[in-house]
């Protein structure tokens, strides 16, 4: 199963490199060079983007499930990701940064400020619907203000540039850009992964865990900063994409046998894939304006969202 | 020789710091009334959150041992049955466990009776068999001393009576196992037990003697009446109306 999980891993990161072939195959006989450029400097970056950032979403996604004891807490639903994307753009239309690392950095920022928020608001043991809402309310009142923050910006042109973006975008980032975003990503991601046997013992409850001389409160700091980091500087070169980090953790979790830690590296290929399939799909479909991604993973993400819930709640009534 | 030894063992604001040695082989119950401490002290010697004090358990302090060697000096049940996860009974009990070790697994599944359960995941059986789970995973490294929380709660007649002879085996075999509860006619299985009431260790002897003892009706408001238990009548407490 991990075989085969890997395998297709390996295949949509070389189906997002390559697809279309059309165009590679009329710079090809233009120009050998020009096909070349347009791998390493226009296709590469975006299929390194697209793999790291929905690995992100899945190794957060299982983490933070694993941290909440919740299997919806995810960097979308607990406001995470919309907080980093505030983050971003005050740093980018308001403070006049440019540098892509020190934006990053802004989305880390943002993402660690709402899932703070998250915590005091809702508290670590929350159940699932203070959890929703606690998420709910923050999710909104920081796209409130990422909104306000965009139509009072100095620029005129702030509101236009950022819907471009907001919603998940991958076109034209640079290797740099990218950079950026992964190299911060990969490290967090990296620090998770290694919480992994920690996080599967917490399913047994925090005393038993702490009683095994594990420290659940450390953990949980440790693991709410690492997501932050992770996810807001995704999010601070490619904006906020929903549901990937959700949904990945849980067929993560089908085959880990419901082991919620262990869950974190098939839910990072998972999301790898899903959003390399959600990004192919952006880029097949014959418009003059590209969607933004993450209205392809609400497309998706949404009917399983609900399933999700209604399960749930059949589990909770019988 | 002493098993278990605490000094000044307490959670602030819950549990006034404590002395308790229990030697080897003693089975130890724990009652009290309601938020009484019988959890914090299960905790506090558990070394859970801020807990304060001392514990060592054969001479060795719990707070310096290494995360492989704690699972074989104690191990923690809680009271709550709740798992998240969709994790199997089989897999559950391995959480007990350093390293994969499928014999001792089965050898715990045949212990509990869980054969028929041991690929369903515990988050789908009812109480009292998640409960023989937890037990189970809780026994599984075979640690030196037992904190169990309330474990009979939820069981049927019969499996009350299967634990109390899997801890009284577990006692012979040289272990230290402390047992919270809240049904007095189980006292009669221990040989010792600890009377515990806001936050303190207020009676610690032989259940026998204890139970008799007009401090334990006391302190939990009841009266011995008929071969059981009468609330306790109070001077000046009004009666319903």
């Amino acid at each position: 199963m991990r075989l085969l999980l890997l395998a297709l891993f390996l295949i949509f990161a070389v189906a997002h490199l390559l697809l279309p072939l059309g165009p590679l195959r009329e710079a090809q006989a233009l120009d050998p060079g020009l096909a070349d450029l347009i791998l390493t400097q226009l296709r590469l970056p975006r299929t390194l983007l697209v793999l790291g950032y929905g690995a992100v979403l899945g190794i957060s996604g299982a983490a933070l499930q694993a941290t909440f004891a919740n299997p919806l807490a995810s960097p979308d639903i607990s406001g995470a990701s919309s907080g980093a994307a505030l983050g971003a753009v005050v740093g980018g239309y308001w403070l006049g940064l440019t540098q892509p690392l020190v934006l990053a950095a802004c989305g880390a920022a943002g993402a660690l400020g709402t899932l703070a928020l998250l915590v005091t608001l809702a508290g670590r043991k929350a159940d699932t619907a203070t959890l929703l809402l606690a998420g709910l309310a923050i999710s909104l009142a920081a796209g409130a203000a990422t909104s306000l923050a965009l139509a009072l910006a100095p620029s005129p042109f702030a509101f236009y540039d950022a819907y471009d973006w907001l919603m998940g975008n991958f076109a034209d980032r640079s290797l740099s850009q990218a950079a950026a975003a992964l190299i911060p990503a990969s490290i967090a991601a990296a620090l998770l992964l290694r919480h992994a046997h920690a996080l599967d013992l917490t399913a047994l409850g925090e005393d038993v865990a702490a009683s095994l001389g594990l420290k659940p409160r450390r953990l949980a700091m440790e693991v709410i900063a690492l997501s932050a980091i992770a996810v807001g500087a995704c999010v601070s070169v490619a904006g906020a994409i929903g549901f990937v980090g959700l949904v990945a953790p849980v067929f993560g979790r089908h085959l880990t046998r419901g082991h919620p830690g262990r869950a974190m590296f098939p839910a990072a290929l998972i999301g790898a894939i899903l959003l390399s399939v959600a990004d192919l799909v952006v880029r097949a479909v014959p418009l003059d304006r590209p969607i933004p991604v993450g209205v392809v993973t609400a497309l998706f993400g949404t009917p399983l969202f609900v399933w999700l819930v209604v399960t749930m709640r059949r589990r909770v009534t019988a | 020789m002493t098993s278990l030894i605490a000094r000044q063992v307490g959670i602030a604001g819950r549990l006034q710091p404590i002395d308790l040695d229990v030697k080897a082989g003693e089975l130890v119950a724990l009652v009290g009334p309601n938020g009484g401490g019988k959890t914090s002290l299960l905790r506090a010697l558990a070394r859970i959150e801020r807990a304060t004090g001392v514990v060592a358990i054969d001479g060795e302090d719990v707070d310096e041992a290494p995360l492989a060697r704690r699972r074989q000096l104690l191990s923690f049940l809680p009271a709550s049955r709740d798992v998240t996860w969709p994790i199997s009974t089989r897999d559950v009990i391995g959480l007990g466990l350093a390293k994969p070790d499928p014999a001792r697994v089965d050898e715990l599944i045949a212990l509990f009776e869980l054969e028929k359960l041991s690929d369903r995941p515990v988050n789908r059986l009812s109480t009292g068999e998640r409960a023989r789970v937890l037990a189970a995973r809780a026994l599984a490294a075979n640690p030196t001393v037992l904190l169990l929380d309330e474990p009979l709660s939820n069981l049927d007649p019969y499996w009350v009576l299967r634990f109390l002879s899997i801890f009284e085996t577990a006692a012979q075999s040289g272990r230290v196992v402390l047992v919270a509860l809240h049904d007095l006619s189980q006292l009669r299985h221990f040989g010792r037990a600890l009377l515990i009431a806001d936050g303190k260790v207020q009676m610690d002897e032989a259940p026998a003697g204890m139970v008799a003892s007009e401090r334990f009706q006391e302190i939990f408001r009841i009266q011995a009446a008929g071969g059981g238990w009468a609330i306790r009548r109070q001077a000046g407490r009004r009666s319903l109306p």
